[in-house]
């Protein structure tokens, strides 16, 4: 049998590519509009840079305390924080509150009580009973279901924010670049539907969130300026966290882990030579 | 390959166990003395990262069990929970999770070493086809694990999947819709499906386990085979696998393990998909429903015909033509290092693979970087030369291509390439 050149083997991939290359006039009747005209596509989120970044970031205690205020003041209305307890707003690689501190803040919050001595749920008007929470709760959702919530917010449903961050393309600068996002006018070929804001980091660019932070929205107790860029700042830092609240844990293990495998690897490589001298 | 033992009862006790239980023999024969050829590089150190990996599998993953509550109510919350209160609960499921794209992307290398050296062939199909099982039982353990987190491409992934059985209603009509409702066990992805997933998610490992016992004895029987591709002629042709291919193996394996500890500690969500961090909604589809990075050039495969059964039937084809590849390959020769002409049908191969990849990562309506060719075209161009490669250039090749002249034995090939030693 003759040996098929390379020459040949070229050939054959020339002909695939003329294939791939013809492939759109083959497609011309099937083919989707290749450029939709204006892309209502979200932006690109903003690149921002965080303390938490690297793989040695941690994330800056002033900024999670300043984040949980911004939260609890202004985000909380709408969204829910499920799996977030007040005894983690204590715990290592957190905001870092004081137990005391922790206590206090819980304290704020009432939670749905245990049935009393007689087995009510309600009291004397007919509202369920209530308590003070303790670090062990978690924090309470602002509206006690999803029906509940649509219909407060004009149909829409606010996400959890516990996860959000890792729940996103685009994580901590995709919520960042929505919270900062707002205030432009819309282009004249987009309509706003009614009760919705333009944003164009958001898909489709319509949000039923109406701008959230303003120049002033919380005053934080350490001076901080507080423009609508650094509550932005301080919130994601939070809600990072609160999505990834071992990320500290993590890569500190990991440095460690780096380092053993690495010295280990070493090690293994001399064995492997001495082992092999001469046998190969 | 092992042939008579060496193996010599030192006190009375192994006298005594030698006599019922030859437990030390075996271990001697195969994992001590067993005589692997010298020539071994690299890509030969991937089946014991495999197993380093199933045995990490199953370990991460029966503590992760004494944490997990499989409910439909209550399994995003409880790994959630694993997250955040278990002890080292997130270091445990990181490992896990990760663990699976190791453990896969240790399975491709060990699965293209194979075919770029001819271990499937003659006397090794055995091996070839347990490996093609191994890895079908693989992909369905992961598949099924990815379904108890319960997130939204969990839900939709499943119910995108156990759909494809649907297709064969273009057959019987109920037949596939049957089948589907069977899976299930109930009208819609629901708690019973959840259940029965982690179900045979926590049962499939221990198959994997057995086939990869089977897998190794098959391997043990004709010994293995190297990278010039030519057999083993005798005692200098061979090493005793400890402690030379131990330490190599290890070697690797540690260089490995750094890849593995680097996502795990340091970008542990980059494989995965952000939208499986919301609880599954059935009545919300996600933008785009796609599988992890190890299924897309099968998804590629499935989207690219426009016919579901069909679709659908191509899938299960790609798959079952790897059970054939033994004798598909009509070359006597089994190493690619003396097959010029085949070595670019495997590169073209290697290609069209990581290029199906790529299509079917990209949305069903994506178009080739900026230009006006949609991506799906180039998804069923190299859907094509899948099928091509294994059914046409494989037989052909073989017929038409001189091969290099072989070495004449392992020993003198690796002497001559290393006289400074």
């Amino acid at each position: 049998m003759p040996h098929l050149p390379p020459v040949k083997v070229a050939f054959l991939a020339a002909a695939v590519s003329a294939f791939v290359l013809a492939a759109p006039v083959l497609a011309a009747d099937n083919a989707a509009p290749a450029a939709p005209a204006p892309s209502t596509n979200a932006l690109p989120p903003k690149q921002m840079s965080w303390s938490f970044d690297g793989p040695f970031g941690v994330y800056d205690r002033a900024a999670l305390q300043r984040g949980f205020q911004v939260y609890k003041e202004v985000c909380s209305a709408c969204h829910a924080l499920t799996h977030i307890a007040f005894r983690n707003l204590g715990d290592t690689g957190g905001p870092g509150f004081t137990t005391e501190q922790v206590a206090a803040i819980a304290a704020m919050y009432k939670v749905p009580a245990a049935p009393d001595e007689q087995g009510k749920t309600v009291d004397a008007n007919g509202q369920p009973l209530m308590r003070a929470a303790v670090p062990a709760d978690y924090f309470p959702p602002p509206f006690p279901n999803e029906k509940a919530t649509r219909a407060a917010m004009n149909g829409a449903l606010p996400p959890d924010l516990s996860l959000i961050v890792k729940a996103r393309e685009g994580h901590e600068n995709y919520v960042y670049s929505i919270l900062t996002g707002f205030g432009q006018k819309p282009p004249a070929n987009e309509k706003m539907a009614s009760g919705m804001s333009y944003n164009p980091y958001f898909p489709r660019h319509q949000i039923a969130m109406p701008p959230p932070l303003t120049n002033g929205s919380v005053t934080y107790a350490d001076g901080t300026p507080n423009t609508v860029d650094q509550e932005a700042r301080d919130v994601v830092t939070f809600l990072t966290w609160a999505a990834e609240p071992k990320m500290e844990e993590r890569k500190r293990t990991g440095f460690n882990v780096m380092l053993f495998l690495l010295g280990f690897t070493v090690l293994l490589y001399f064995a492997y030579r001495q082992v092999w001298h001469g046998k190969h | 390959m092992s042939g008579p033992s060496t193996y010599q009862p030192k006190t009375g006790f192994e006298r005594w166990l030698d006599a019922r239980l030859p437990i030390i023999r075996f271990s001697q024969e195969h994992l001590l003395s067993y005589p692997t050829p010298r020539n071994l590089n690299i890509w030969y150190t991937f089946g014991g990262i495999l197993t380093v990996f199933l045995t990490t599998q199953i370990l991460t993953g029966i503590v992760l069990a004494m944490h997990y509550t499989a409910d439909s109510g209550l399994a995003f919350d409880s790994v959630e929970h694993i997250m955040r209160d278990v002890n080292s609960g997130w270091l445990l499921r990181y490992l896990h999770s990760n663990g699976a794209s190791m453990f896969f992307l240790a399975v491709y290398i060990h699965i293209f070493r194979g075919l770029y050296y001819g271990s499937y062939k003659a006397p090794r199909e055995m091996i070839w086809i347990l490996g093609v099982i191994l890895y079908v039982l693989m992909m369905a353990t992961a598949f099924l694990g990815y379904t108890l987190p319960w997130g939204q491409m969990s839900f939709w992934g499943a119910t995108v999947i156990t759909n494809f059985f649907s297709a064969f209603d273009a057959l019987i009509p109920g037949l596939g819709t049957g089948i589907v409702t069977w899976l299930w066990g109930g009208f819609g992805v629901d708690n019973a499906t959840l259940h029965r997933f982690y179900s045979l998610h926590y049962l499939l490992p221990f198959v994997i386990a057995g086939v990869v016992g089977l897998h190794i004895w098959a391997l043990h029987v004709p010994g293995n085979n190297n990278p010039l591709g030519i057999d083993v002629k005798g005692p200098q042709d061979t090493l005793p696998f400890h402690p030379y291919y131990t330490v190599k193996d290890l070697f690797f394996l540690s260089c490995f393990l750094i890849l593995y500890a680097y996502f795990v500690f340091f970008n542990p969500n980059l494989l995965g998909d952000p939208i499986n961090y919301a609880p599954a909604n059935p009545i919300q589809t996600p933008e785009d429903i796609v599988p992890e990075w190890y299924f897309l050039p099968f998804y590629a495969i499935l989207r690219s015909i426009p016919n579901k059964l069909i679709g659908v039937l191509a899938l299960f084809a790609s798959l079952i033509t790897l059970f054939f590849v033994s004798w598909l390959d009509t070359s006597a020769v089994r190493s690619t290092r003396f097959r010029p002409l085949y070595k670019q049908f495997f590169w073209m191969l290697v290609a069209d693979v990581v290029i199906l990849g790529y299509v079917g990562s990209q949305p069903v309506d994506a178009v080739l970087f900026n230009t006006p060719v949609p991506l799906v075209w180039l998804g069923r161009l190299g859907t094509l030369y899948y099928f091509l490669h294994f059914w046409i250039v494989m037989p052909l090749v073989g017929l038409i291509e001189t091969p290099k002249p072989l070495p004449d034995s392992i020993a003198k090939s690796v002497l001559a390439a290393a006289p400074a030693e």
